[in-house]
């Protein structure tokens, strides 16, 4: 049997250009990569524009809308959003009115008989409701109060404002009066009991500022006088977003806050994301010894009291009076929180650590640093960027809560987590004072969630081969 | 370790607090009312407490010699009869009066009580009240025994303490807690656990505590020993609540859990007002002030410097418009409106303040003489220390705004927690202060003794030897007419020289359950106190005390 | 294993003394002292305040003194509630704290896994969604204003219906726990939602799953054996420090719903500087934390058997 050898001549080179091995597309890096698949996210986009527009607001707003946070308005406390009320101006130190003191009649005491005629003097106004009312005989004193809605009987009388001596028939109230219908009552006062008749005028408050005050915030032409201007009418700031409990402006202060809220909120999350990553991959990626040593330290940061020791680093780092705190708070933040991130860390370091492909490229010759920025890095990213997007809110907290038990950022910084705070003991009869800061962190929440969402989508290595 | 141990072990055992039946706020069947508390009483032992909460625990089931009436007149409580002289008083008990195991009530508790206050074994805050009797004194200083305590039992009946200076106000200081009765054998028997618990305690008052359940509930019965047991109308008072947050407290009462929400902030008492509840307002006897530091350095030590702050600090404005809440008067004095003078009316109204008179252009004048004075061209940032209530920062921040746009002074604000804040008082470490004052016993001198420079509360150092020796001459004499000339003397003084800037008398608004009535408030002492407390029948009447 | 978890138990040990340590001097560095009171007393008195308690001493040698202490297991008497030893306030108030944090944990972990699972077999639907909405809405709001809101809804739900139907505020029965556990659950319960979901989206990428895919199992058993059994490891990761978390965390709530918990005793104590019972809660607390680091190493061993907690940590 003769079989056929072949030689040389049989074998023929291929065309080095191969249809089947030529790359079509022009190759990706891996970020270029993870952005073209960020762009394609819809989501991811409207969120990071939400980013960037709260980064505007941040740094452009005090630029556009030029109020003072400080400015104290106390004509309007509390006020809900407007743009621009009327007022009544009114001039300063004026006495209030005096009444005459009629000669009280002899009749007997009669318990059951309530005050007559109580009535206004002069206009009502937010600076002051001037009251008066006919002597009543044989009392020792008259209870005024304030209610909010009709009185139902003498135990519904509303606020008691004061305590007259019964010479004093008339009263001059000027207790944080607010535009609206309050009423009136005036009781007697017999042998240190009240009676049970009681008198109810009801009044409508106007707003009014104060000369002085209207000149000082410039509202007044440059020519008025206390004589032309006194009982004219002006218009007050606008206040888009309404006011706090010293009548500054919500607006401005939530964009100030915001400085104050943003750079704990991210920065902090940021550093101790990193910190941990760093510290958690080192421990995860060495194992044995080294490992356990730094996971005991770890744990070891992670049982340090946080409260005490925030007080003790905000004493170590010298706040001085006058400081705003943020320094200090940032810094507590960060070195009291990332062990959390490097437990995480560490964790699915000594997953991935098992993984076929990294024993299988381990074998090819991949050096350490290689196989930790090609395969380890980008596996962790997923649960790194969740973890970093709920910390940003927990930072954001932390200073809130820390302002619920009076450690937070030093007042008058504004920051929306004490302005949350503030707005919580309001919320009932003021919501705004809450609502709006709540809202500024529900929407930074929402849109780092989703940007982080996107991110983990965009940056997840096994997912790179779909779309 | 074993106690330690016991602690994971009662984890696995779970020793949950005993479950309680959820108590109506008004009970007329039972005739008990429910209550809550703000804090955790720190120490329910007459001999050591400090705190308000167990003050009022203890004015309920303790009863001193003297004691008062529901319209906080004096009375007499274990003491039927008492006598003061300059020298000594004396004080003849009534033979009735019963602990609540049924023993008598003698002479010789209260010595016995008032030599622990003063054994410095025992360290009460309080002890310096001890120094009104012979000897007093060196008992704190460790340099003689407790019982050299210048206070006798002449029977068990009689009792005499000897007075080292006339004391005008002893009679009515002996109503604090730190005067009450404890029974020396009893207080041995417990081998240092004395008033640690429920069964630790023994009380001579109209209730005696049955049950309490560390940090979250006590329960107060009426003492079937208490001589006066017929006076008092209520059965059992409930405290079912431990929670500072005045919101929660507030919420409870609205869900008709607790017949009373005390200190109600604006918010809750619009809603109080939109549920129509009754409220009633309660003036505490409490100063708000400014205080200055004159250590020297500080430019708070300037004269011109604190007139210039004194010349645009509106207080009206402040209490008015900051605060909002009624109850709270503009200050304009340290002594308080409650205090009384001798020609029947009140101090004020006898020694009526002197108001500042309001003028930015006066303000700027002191200001520049400051300047000159201290030789700057401008004044630093001041630093004004304060709590960290929020109330008090949003006093600060309105002050801080004043100050800025008037004067054009850059005030610093340093917000502190407590202990902070008073480590940094006693050290001297600000400039300006939100402080306050409240009175000990029912008499000027609680406040005149204030700013004099021996008093370690006189934290900013202020010294004026005039004021001291006014101080002086009034803690030796007896005469009303002319302590009130040197108290009114003292009033000029700290408006004169600015020693202080009075900001607000504080005040309460708080929400009272419709069908109860009889409820004590007062200045000094447990305020809120229920032990006159009735339930009103149906029909409006006062209820009939069973 | 036994020998691993005797050497864990003994670093938890050195670990705890650390903290004691760090605690004890930093408390001490901080301004002020327990003894300080709105009423300055004289110095006679102070004097006996200070020998009373023991501050008279050198802070070093108090040290050496709470270390034997500590060893015998004993944390002293409270500064401020008098006659109370610290064992008392943790062995009375923990297990509070401790009830109330197993139920919220409880809601978070049961929720967490449930609707993490949930949103990522139905992901960009509807379901996913809704509860991605929810979860924002849970985490973007403070616990404070969770809690006064939640007792507000109970208030408003009782006046509604004219009877008692929850407690507004209060501890005893199960009824109690139920919205104070909610609400202190809740930011927990969100986080592990997120956690889950992106940890189940990972999984489903596996080549095990679709191996198993391809290997013609069911999509139920796909989903419970192999997706969600995987997932859940990273949520397990957390859960240790999660549990310390809520244990330790219900201050606002504790304090919010008149809860006698632990959590309020520890910021009183921080703001009141009681030494005493900082010492005591810091260390309670820093050894429970490591207890259950040191549990869920051991459950992580269990769950993923890759990770052999005896050979890689020896």
């Amino acid at each position: 049997m003769v079989s056929y050898i072949p030689t040389a001549e049989d074998f023929q080179a291929l065309d080095s250009a191969r249809e089947g091995d030529r790359i079509d597309r022009p190759s990706l890096s891996y970020w270029q990569d993870v952005w073209r698949r960020l762009r394609s996210n819809r989501r991811a986009l409207a969120s990071l524009s939400i980013v960037v527009g709260l980064l505007l607001f941040t740094l452009m707003g005090p630029l556009l809308w030029r109020v003072d946070p400080a400015l104290q308005d106390l004509e309007q406390v509390s006020q809900p959003p407007s743009l621009g009320r009327y007022a009544l101006v009114v001039a300063d130190n004026t006495p209030a009115p005096t009444v005459t003191h009629t000669a009280i009649s002899s009749a007997a005491v009669d318990r059951e008989q309530a005050a007559r005629n109580l009535r206004l003097l002069g206009t009502p106004h937010s600076e002051g409701v001037n009251l008066a009312w006919d002597p009543l005989p044989g009392v020792d004193a008259y209870q005024l109060y304030r209610h909010e809605y009709p009185p139902r009987d003498a135990d519904d009388l509303g606020l008691p404002m004061a305590r007259l001596m019964p010479q004093e028939i008339s009263y001059r109230d000027l207790l944080g009066l607010e535009t609206r219908q309050y009423y009136y009552s005036i009781v007697g006062v017999y042998n240190g009991k009240e009676a049970r008749a009681y008198t109810t005028l009801p009044v409508v408050v106007e707003q009014a500022i104060l000369f002085s005050e209207a000149e000082y915030r410039g509202l007044l032409s440059g020519d008025a006088t206390p004589e032309t201007a006194v009982g004219s009418s002006i218009r007050l700031e606008s206040h888009p977003l309404g006011t706090d409990y010293l009548g500054r402006d919500m607006l401005a202060r939530l964009m100030w806050g915001a400085r104050t809220s943003l750079f704990i909120g991210i920065c902090a999350p940021l550093i101790f994301v990193i910190i941990g990553l760093a510290y958690g991959g080192l421990a995860g990626y060495s194992g044995g010894r080294l490992d356990g040593a730094m996971m005991r330290f770890a744990d070891f940061v992670i049982a340090l009291p946080f409260l005490l020791f925030m007080i003790l680093f905000k004493i170590a780092f010298g706040l001085g009076p006058g400081e705003s705190g943020i320094g200090p708070m940032l810094l507590a933040l960060v070195l009291l929180s990332w062990p959390a991130t490097a437990r995480l860390v560490r964790g699915q370091v000594l997953q991935i650590r098992e993984e076929a492909y990294i024993a299988a490229a381990r074998m090819m010759g991949a050096t350490a640093p290689y196989l930790v920025l090609r395969h380890i890095l980008p596996n962790v990213m997923g649960v790194l960027l969740v973890s970093l997007t709920f910390a940003i809110p927990t930072a954001i907290f932390t200073e809130a809560f820390l302002s619920f038990i009076g450690m937070g950022v030093v007042p008058p910084t504004p920051s929306w987590g004490s302005m949350c705070n503030d707005g919580i003991r309001t919320m009932l009869s003021h919501p705004h004072e809450l609502m709006f800061p709540a809202l500024f962190i529900s929407v930074t929440v929402l849109a780092f969630n989703l940007l982080g969402d996107g991110l983990r989508d965009a940056m997840d290595a096994r997912m790179r081969s779909g779309t | 370790m074993r106690s330690f141990l016991s602690v994971f072990a009662a984890l696995g055992l779970s020793a949950s607090p005993p479950l309680l039946a959820v108590t109506p706020a008004v009970d007329p069947v039972n005739n008990e009312i429910s209550i809550s508390l703000e804090q955790e009483p720190q120490w329910l032992t007459t001999i050591k407490a400090t705190d308000a909460e167990s003050s009022i625990v203890l004015d309920h089931i303790t009863e001193g010699l003297i004691t008062r009436d529901v319209d906080n007149n004096l009375i007499g409580g274990v003491a039927e009869r008492w006598e003061l002289t300059d020298d000594k008083a004396t004080f003849w008990l009534r033979k009735n009066a019963r602990w609540s195991d049924g023993e008598p009530v003698t002479a010789h508790d209260f010595v016995f009580a008032w030599q622990q206050v003063a054994n410095p074994q025992n360290a009460a805050e309080y002890a310096f009240l001890m120094r009104l009797f012979p000897n007093g004194a060196e008992i704190i200083a460790g340099e003689m025994p407790p019982e050299t305590l210048g206070v006798e039992a002449i029977d068990d009946h009689t009792l005499v303490a000897h007075l080292v200076t006339p004391t005008a106000y002893f009679i009515d200081l002996v109503t604090f807690i730190s005067f009450r009765p404890v029974r020396e054998d009893f207080y041995r028997a417990q081998q240092g656990r004395y008033a640690a618990d429920a069964v630790n305690m023994l009380s001579n008052g109209p209730f005696i505590l049955t049950e309490w359940v560390h940090g979250a509930s006590m329960r107060m019965e009426k003492n079937p020993y208490y001589w006066n047991r017929d006076a008092i109308p209520l059965d059992a008072i409930n405290a079912p609540y431990i929670t500072e947050d005045p919101n929660a407290r507030f919420n409870l009462f609205m869900d008709d859990k607790t017949a009373i929400a005390d200190n109600l902030q604006i918010s809750a008492m619009k809603m109080a007002m939109q549920e129509h509840q009754k409220l009633k307002s309660f003036s505490d006897g409490t100063v708000y002030y400014l205080g200055f530091n004159y250590r020297e350095g500080r430019s708070t030590a300037n004269l011109n410097l604190r007139r210039a702050i004194q010349s645009v600090f509106d207080a009206a404005e402040m209490t008015y418009k900051v605060i909002g809440v009624p109850g709270n008067l503009p200050a304009y004095t340290l002594f308080p409106r409650w205090l009384k003078g001798d020609d029947g009316q009140s101090l004020q109204a006898q020694y009526p303040p002197r108001k500042p008179d309001l003028s930015v252009e006066r303000g700027r004048e002191y200001l520049a003489m400051a300047k000159q004075e201290l030789g700057v061209e401008e004044i630093p940032p001041l630093t004004i220390l304060l709590s960290d209530q929020p109330q008090t920062a949003k006093q600060a921040e309105y002050f801080q705004n004043v100050m800025a746009r008037n004067l054009g002074l850059e005030i610093r604000l340093d917000k502190q927690i407590f202990k902070q804040r008073l480590a940094k008082m006693s050290a001297g470490d600000y400039d300006l202060v939100m402080a306050g004052w409240g009175p000990d016993y029912n008499d000027a001198m609680t406040f005149a003794d204030l700013f004099t420079s021996w008093n370690a509360n006189n934290r900013g150092r202020y010294s004026n030897p005039e004021y001291d020796a006014l101080i002086t001459e009034a803690l030796q004499i007896t005469d009303q007419r002319r302590r009130n000339q040197i108290f009114a003397r003292i009033q000029d003084i700290i408006f004169d020289d600015v020693v202080i800037i009075p900001q607000y008398e504080r005040g309460f608004i708080y929400a009272q359950d419709k069908r109860i009535d009889g409820v004590r408030r007062y200045h000094t002492g447990g305020d809120l106190n229920f032990n006159y407390t009735f339930i009103i029948d149906e029909d409006g009447s006062r209820g009939v005390p069973d | 294993m036994g020998a691993y978890i005797a050497r864990r138990l003994l670093s938890g040990v050195i670990t705890i003394w650390f903290i004691a340590t760090a605690t004890f001097f930093g408390m001490h560095a901080v301004p002020g002292d327990p003894l300080l009171n709105d009423k300055a007393v004289t110095p006679e008195i102070r004097a006996n305040l200070e020998r009373a308690y023991g501050l008279d001493k050198p802070v070093p040698q108090q040290y050496l003194i709470f270390l034997k202490n500590m060893l015998q297991g004993d944390f002293g008497i409270s500064f401020t509630q008098q006659n109370r030893r610290v064992n008392d306030i943790i062995a009375e108030h923990f297990p509070v704290s401790a009830t109330l944090g197993v139920l919220a944990l409880l809601f978070a972990a049961g929720g967490g896994i449930m609707f993490g699972a949930l949103t990522a077999l139905f992901r960009s639907r509807m379901p996913d969604y809704l509860i991605m909405f929810l979860v924002i809405i849970a985490v973007s709001v403070p616990s404070f204003v969770f809690a006064g809101l939640g007792q507000l809804a109970i208030l408003r739900l009782n006046s509604l219906l004219g009877f008692s139907l929850l407690p507004v505020a209060g501890w005893g029965t199960v009824a109690h726990m139920l919205v104070p556990a909610l609400v202190l659950g809740l930011g927990t319960m969100a986080y592990l939602t997120r956690l889950m979901r992106s940890s189940m989206l990972e999984v489903a990428e596996t080549d095990y799953i679709r191996t198993a895919r391809a290997k013609g199992l069911t999509p139920r058993r796909i989903f419970f054996r192999h997706q969600l059994r995987n997932a859940i490891l990273p949520v397990v990761t957390v859960l240790g420090p999660a549990i310390a978390a809520i244990t330790t965390g219900g201050f606002v709530v504790e304090l919010v719903f008149a809860i006698p918990g632990l959590g309020r005793y520890f910021v009183q104590a921080v703001q009141q500087l009681d030494y005493t019972v900082i010492m005591g809660t810091t260390v309670f607390y820093g050894a429970f934390l490591v207890l259950m680091v040191i549990a869920v190493d051991i459950v992580y061993g269990f769950i993923d058997p890759r990770i052999q907690v005896s050979k890689s940590l020896s």
